[in-house]
C-alpha cells in the first residue's frame, strides 16, 4: 500500500492505495464519493467521468497514483457553495436531462469541460463531445438541449421546437 | 397556459437533485458494516459437462472466507416461470430446472457454477480465477441455431428435456383453418421473412446486490438492482429458499434503469444471501459489464415469418405469423409470456382485419436467457406487421399512409374485439396519423429529397402506426392465460397528524420520475401543495404489496390504485367534517383542499380534518375510527391501448451504405397526460433504444457460443451523434375508459413504434433511388448490410 496525496473538490485528501487501485475507487471506496460512478470495464461508458486538473478524465482508466498531487473534480464538487444546482447542473433539471440518473455525473462533468473549451457549442459539437457517454434512458435529445441552453443559447431555436 | 403544478403540469423532478449532485443511492454506493466481497466463476464453454469444480487452493487463498458451488446449492429452490403457456397439443410447456448456480453441467457462457466471497474484491477475483483455472469442464458442442436446436433433439441444453423445444403455441388455434382459406382465395399475398435482432437491454447501472442475515432474528436483508422488490421476494422466500416472506425484505434503493432486464429474479441474490448466512457477514456483489453483457436477460431474437393477405386494393383479409423465439439456456421468470401473449395479442395491430392467426415455437439454445425488454413482445409484432404492410404496399403500388388508413380500426367501432382476443377499448387512429403528417411536414418530402439527392444522397421516409397492450394486467384474464401471479396493484396514503402525505406504492421508479409525478397526483387530488407529498417506493419492508414497474404499468395500474386510496381518504374525511361541521355526511363537498356544507360558507381545510383524525377530541369515535391512512388495491378491467403514428426520414449514403437519420416524428395517444416534460422523455428514450435496434445493436453468439459482442467495444450502442432531435406529441389523447385517471401508459411507445419506420424509411430511400430489388434488409440496418444490398 502506499500513500497517495491529491485536492479533490478543494480540499486535500489522502489515503492508502494498491499499485493497481482506480482513481474510480479510491474515490467511490477511499473517500466515499459514490457520485462518481462506474458502469463499464472498458472505458467506454464515461459515467465515472471526473476532472483532473482541468482536464475530463475516465477515472476508472486511471490509477490513483497517477493523480497524486492532481488537483480533481468530481460531481460533488459541482454544486454551488450553498449546496444549490450549479448552472449546467441546473440546465439537466430544467430541461430534464436525466431519467434513472447513472451516467448523469459523467454527462455532467464530461458537459462541463466542453464548455470550458468551447463555450457555445452547436448542436452537432455537443452530440460529438458526448460521444464518450453512453445514456439508455434519454435519447440523448434533452441532454443536447441542456448542455446548449447551459451556454446561454436559445434552445427551442436549435431543437426546433 | 400550461398549468405550473399538479396534475398536467411540467413539474421538474424532485429526485433529480441528488442524482445531480453525486447523492444519488445505488446499491453499489451502499456499504454494510463487516461487508465481504462476492465474485463468481463463470462458464467460458456455451456448453459443458462439469467434470470437476477445485475450490480447495482457492479456499486457502488470502482473505477467501468462503467458496460456494453449484452442488452446494442443489437442493435449493429453482427459479420458477411466471408464466405456464400450454402447446397447441395441449401439453404444458417443459420447465427445466433453473438452479442458483450451475451444477453438472454449463449451459451458456457467463454461467455460473461457483462463487467465492473474501475481504476485499481484489482477493474474490484472484481465487475466482484460480477455480477457473484448475476446474474441469469437458465441452459439449454448443446449441445455437434455433432450426438446428429444434431439428436436432439428441443434442439437449437440458438433458430432461425430450428436445429443445419449450412450447410450439397457437393463437388463436380455432382461427387457425379460418386464416389458412382466407390466405388461399386471398386476391394477394405479401410474404416477408425477417429476424428480429436479439439485444442487451444495457441499463447504465448494473446488477448489484448485497445479502445480510440477522442470526439474532432470523431475518434476511436483499439490496438489489431491481424493478419490483416484492415480486423478487416472493420468487426467493416461495421458490428458490423456501423462507417466510416475513423474513425477508427486499430493498431496491435508487436503480440505474431497467428496461426489463431487472424485473427478473438471478442466481446472483440469491448466492449472496446463503453465502451471508453462512459467513455470517454480509455479502456484496457488483456485476462488471461484461457480466451484464453475458447474464442478464436479453431481448427479442425472433425468426419469423410474416404474411399479409389483402385484396387490390389493400384492404387486409389476414395476418398469418410463424415465429421462432429463443428463450436462451434457462426460462426466465416471464420468458414464456414474452413472445406468446405480448406479442401473438397484438397481431392485428391498430387495424380490422377478420383473420389473425400465430405459431411460436419457444427454443432453448446455449445463450444467456431471454426475457421481457422495453416493449416485450409488441416490438416483435410491430415490426412485423409494419414491415409486411410496407412491403405490400409496394408490390401493389399503393400508398402506405392511404392503406393504414383505410384499415384502421375507427372511433365508431369501440370497444373493439380483435380476433386475437384483445378489447381495445378507445383510440384515435386517424388522429394520431394525421397530426404526424402534419409535425413531420410529409407533404414537403419531395422538396427535400430533392436537396438530398443533390448532394448524392437518398432520402427515404418511413412509417409505423403502432399499437400495444399496457396497463399489466387484469388478474383474472392473466390467470386464464397462464400467469402465476395477480397483475393488480397497491399503495397506501398515509396522511401524517400535521398533515404532510406519506404514498407507498407497489411502482417503482428507476429513472420514470414517480416521486414527481405521482406527488402530483396525490396533491392535485387533495388540493394541497406537492411539497407536502413523499412518495416511498423499493423496500418491501415499508410498502404494502406491489407488482412493480414495466409493461407500462406504473400510471395504469398503481397510480389506479393510489388515487382509489386517495377517494378513500377524501371519504373519511367527509365523516369527520359531517361531524366537526355538525352536517350530514351527503352534505358535504371536497374541493380545492376544503370540506365543505354545501351552499354555505362553513368549511374544515384538509388540514384541519388530518389533526382532528389524530387529536380526536371533536370526533365521531364511536362510529368512525381516528387517523388518517387508507390502503387501496386496484385490479384492472381491461389491459390499456397507447397507440400512435410514427413517421422517420433517413438519408442513405449510397457509396457507404451509412444511413443517418434526418427526423423522426412520433404522434401518440397516451391517454391523459400527468406530466408532459416526463412523458415526452419517455419517448425519446424509447425512440433512442428503438433506433439503436434498427441501426446499430446487434448480439452475436458464433457457431460455438462465444459471445462476440460482450463489451461497449463490440456491441454498438446508441450514442449522441446517432440520433436527431425526436418531435414528440401527445396532444391526440383518448383517455382510457376503464380506470380513474384515464392514462394508458408511455414507456415502452418509442422503442414499439420506432424500429420499423426507421426500416421503412430505409427501403423506401433504396427504392426511389432506384435499387428496385431491394425489399428487405434485417436489423440492424448496418452500412455493411445497406452497401450489400446495393450492391448485390
Amino acid at each position: 500500500m502506499t500513500k497517495v496525496t491529491m485536492t479533490v473538490n478543494g480540499k486535500a485528501v489522502s489515503g492508502e492505495v494498491e499499485g493497481r487501485t482506480l482513481l474510480s475507487a479510491f474515490l467511490r471506496e477511499g473517500l466515499g464519493l459514490t457520485g462518481t460512478h462506474v458502469g463499464c470495464d472498458t472505458s467506454q461508458c464515461g459515467a465515472c467521468v471526473v476532472h483532473v486538473d482541468g482536464k475530463a478524465v475516465k477515472s476508472c482508466t486511471m490509477f490513483a497514483l497517477d493523480a497524486a498531487g492532481s488537483t480533481v473534480k468530481t460531481i460533488e464538487g459541482m454544486n454551488n457553495p450553498d449546496g444549490s444546482l450549479g448552472t449546467l447542473q441546473q440546465a439537466f433539471q430544467n430541461y430534464h436531462g436525466l431519467q434513472c440518473g447513472f451516467c448523469t455525473p459523467g454527462m455532467v462533468m464530461s458537459s462541463a469541460a466542453l464548455l470550458a473549451e468551447n463555450p457555445k457549442p452547436t448542436e452537432a459539437e455537443v452530440r460529438h463531445y458526448l460521444e464518450g457517454n453512453i445514456c439508455r434512458c434519454t435519447g440523448y435529445h434533452n441532454i443536447v438541449k441542456a448542455v446548449l441552453a447551459a451556454s446561454g443559447q436559445d434552445v427551442p431555436a436549435v431543437a426546433a421546437e | 397556459m400550461p398549468k405550473d403544478y399538479g396534475i398536467g403540469a411540467s413539474t421538474k423532478r424532485r429526485e433529480d437533485i441528488r442524482f445531480l449532485s453525486g447523492l444519488g443511492n445505488y446499491t453499489d454506493d451502499i456499504n454494510v458494516a463487516g461487508q465481504s466481497y462476492a465474485a463468481f466463476v463463470r462458464s467460458t464453454v456455451a456448453h459443458g459437462k462439469i467434470k470437476k469444480v477445485a475450490t480447495e487452493a482457492a479456499k486457502a487463498m488470502p482473505g477467501v472466507l468462503g467458496v460456494f458451488t453449484g452442488e452446494d446449492f442443489k437442493d435449493v429452490g429453482s427459479n420458477p416461470a411466471g408464466w405456464l403457456i400450454h402447446s397447441r397439443d395441449g401439453s404444458p410447456m417443459h420447465e427445466p430446472k433453473r438452479p442458483v448456480l450451475a451444477y453438472g453441467k454449463v449451459r451458456h457462457v457467463g454461467d455460473a457454477y461457483a462463487c467465492v466471497v473474501a475481504e476485499t474484491l481484489q482477493q474474490a477475483k484472484d481465487a475466482v480465477q484460480r477455480i477457473a483455472d484448475e476446474s474441469e469442464i469437458d465441452e459439449l458442442p454448443a446449441i445455437v441455431d434455433m432450426a438446428q436446436a429444434l431439428a436436432n433433439s439428441a443434442n439437449r441444453v437440458h438433458d430432461e428435456m425430450p428436445g429443445n423445444q419449450v412450447f410450439d403455441w397457437g393463437w388463436i388455434e380455432d382461427n387457425r383453418a379460418k386464416t389458412d382459406e382466407a390466405f388461399a382465395s386471398a386476391p394477394h399475398v405479401t410474404t416477408l421473412e425477417l429476424v428480429n435482432n436479439r439485444l442487451v437491454p444495457n441499463a447504465m447501472e448494473p446488477r448489484a446486490s448485497i445479502g445480510e442475515f440477522n442470526h439474532g432474528t432470523g431475518d434476511w436483508k436483499l439490496t438489489t438492482t431491481s424493478q419490483n422488490p416484492h415480486v423478487t421476494r416472493i420468487l426467493i422466500a416461495a421458490f428458490v429458499l423456501g423462507i417466510p416472506e416475513n423474513k425477508l425484505t427486499v430493498v431496491a434503493p435508487d436503480v440505474g434503469g431497467g428496461f426489463g432486464s431487472k424485473i427478473y429474479h438471478y442466481g446472483e441474490e440469491a448466492t449472496v444471501l446463503l453465502a451471508a448466512k453462512a459467513l455470517r457477514r454480509p455479502v456484496k456483489w457488483v456485476a462488471e459489464r461484461s457480466e451484464s453483457f453475458m447474464t442478464d436477460a436479453h431481448g427479442r431474437d425472433h425468426v419469423t415469418k410474416i404474411q399479409l393477405a389483402c385484396d387490390k386494393q389493400g384492404n387486409f383479409i389476414a395476418f398469418r405469423t410463424e415465429t421462432m423465439a429463443n428463450v436462451g439456456a434457462y426460462l426466465s421468470n416471464f420468458a414464456p409470456v414474452t413472445p406468446t401473449f405480448l406479442h401473438g395479442t397484438l397481431m392485428a395491430g391498430p387495424y380490422k382485419v377478420p383473420n389473425v392467426y400465430v405459431n411460436v415455437k419457444a427454443v432453448m439454445t446455449n445463450t444467456a436467457p431471454v426475457d421481457a425488454y422495453r416493449g416485450a413482445g409488441r416490438p416483435e409484432a410491430t415490426y412485423s406487421l409494419e414491415r409486411v404492410i410496407d412491403k405490400m404496399c409496394r408490390e401493389l403500388n399503393l400508398d402506405p399512409f392511404e392503406v393504414r388508413r383505410k384499415n384502421f380500426v375507427t372511433t365508431d367501432m369501440f370497444p373493439y374485439t380483435t380476433p386475437v382476443a384483445l378489447v381495445y377499448d378507445t383510440g384515435n387512429y386517424h388522429a394520431t396519423l394525421d397530426k404526424a403528417m402534419e409535425l413531420g411536414d410529409v407533404a414537403g418530402f419531395e422538396k427535400r429529397r430533392a436537396e438530398s439527392a443533390k448532394r448524392g444522397k437518398l432520402r427515404g421516409m418511413g412509417l409505423s402506426t403502432w399499437i400495444e397492450a399496457c396497463g399489466i394486467a387484469p388478474s383474472h384474464l392473466v390467470g386464464m392465460l397462464g400467469s402465476r401471479v395477480g397483475l393488480y396493484d397497491a399503495a397506501t396514503v398515509r396522511v401524517n397528524a400535521t398533515g404532510s402525505i406519506s404514498v407507498m406504492t407497489g411502482a417503482h421508479s428507476h429513472g420514470q420520475g414517480h416521486e414527481t409525478v405521482f406527488a402530483q397526483i396525490v396533491a392535485d387530488k387533495l388540493g394541497i401543495p406537492d411539497s407536502s407529498v413523499e412518495i416511498v417506493h423499493g423496500d418491501t419492508s415499508k410498502i404494502p404489496f406491489g407488482m412493480g414497474s414495466y409493461g407500462s404499468r406504473s400510471l395504469a395500474v398503481c397510480g389506479s390504485a393510489m388515487t382509489r386510496a386517495v377517494d378513500k381518504i377524501i371519504a373519511k374525511g367527509k365523516k369527520i367534517a359531517a361531524h366537526m361541521l355538525e352536517a350530514a355526511e351527503s352534505d358535504i363537498t371536497f374541493a380545492d383542499g376544503k370540506f365543505s356544507v354545501a351552499g354555505t360558507d362553513k368549511a374544515k381545510t384538509f388540514g384541519e380534518i388530518a389533526f382532528s383524525a389524530y387529536v380526536p377530541h371533536n370526533y365521531p369515535l364511536e362510529t368512525l375510527e381516528p387517523g388518517l391512512e387508507e390502503t387501496a388495491f386496484y385490479d384492472p378491467a381491461n389491459f390499456t391501448y397507447p397507440a400512435g403514428a410514427y413517421i422517420c426520414e433517413v438519408e442513405v449514403d449510397p457509396d457507404t451504405g451509412k444511413v443517418d437519420i434526418c427526423s423522426f416524428t412520433c404522434a401518440d395517444d397516451f391517454g391523459n397526460v400527468m406530466n408532459p416534460m416526463i412523458v415526452e422523455g419517455q419517448v425519446h428514450g424509447g425512440v433512442g433504444q428503438g433506433i439503436g435496434q434498427a441501426l446499430l445493436e446487434n448480439t452475436v453468439y458464433d457457431e460455438n457460443g462465444q459471445l462476440l459482442t460482450g463489451s461497449y467495444m463490440d456491441y454498438a450502442m446508441p450514442r449522441a451523434d446517432d440520433v436527431p432531435f425526436y418531435t414528440v406529441d401527445a396532444s391526440c389523447a383518448t383517455p382510457c375508459t376503464h380506470n380513474p385517471l384515464g392514462v394508458k401508459g408511455c414507456g415502452e411507445a418509442g422503442a414499439i413504434g420506432s424500429p420499423p419506420a426507421v426500416v421503412n424509411a430505409v427501403i423506401d430511400a433504396l427504392q426511389r433511388g432506384g435499387h428496385k430489388n431491394v425489399t428487405h434488409i434485417d436489423m440492424p440496418v448496418s452500412p455493411a448490410r445497406v452497401w450489400s444490398a446495393i450492391n448485390a
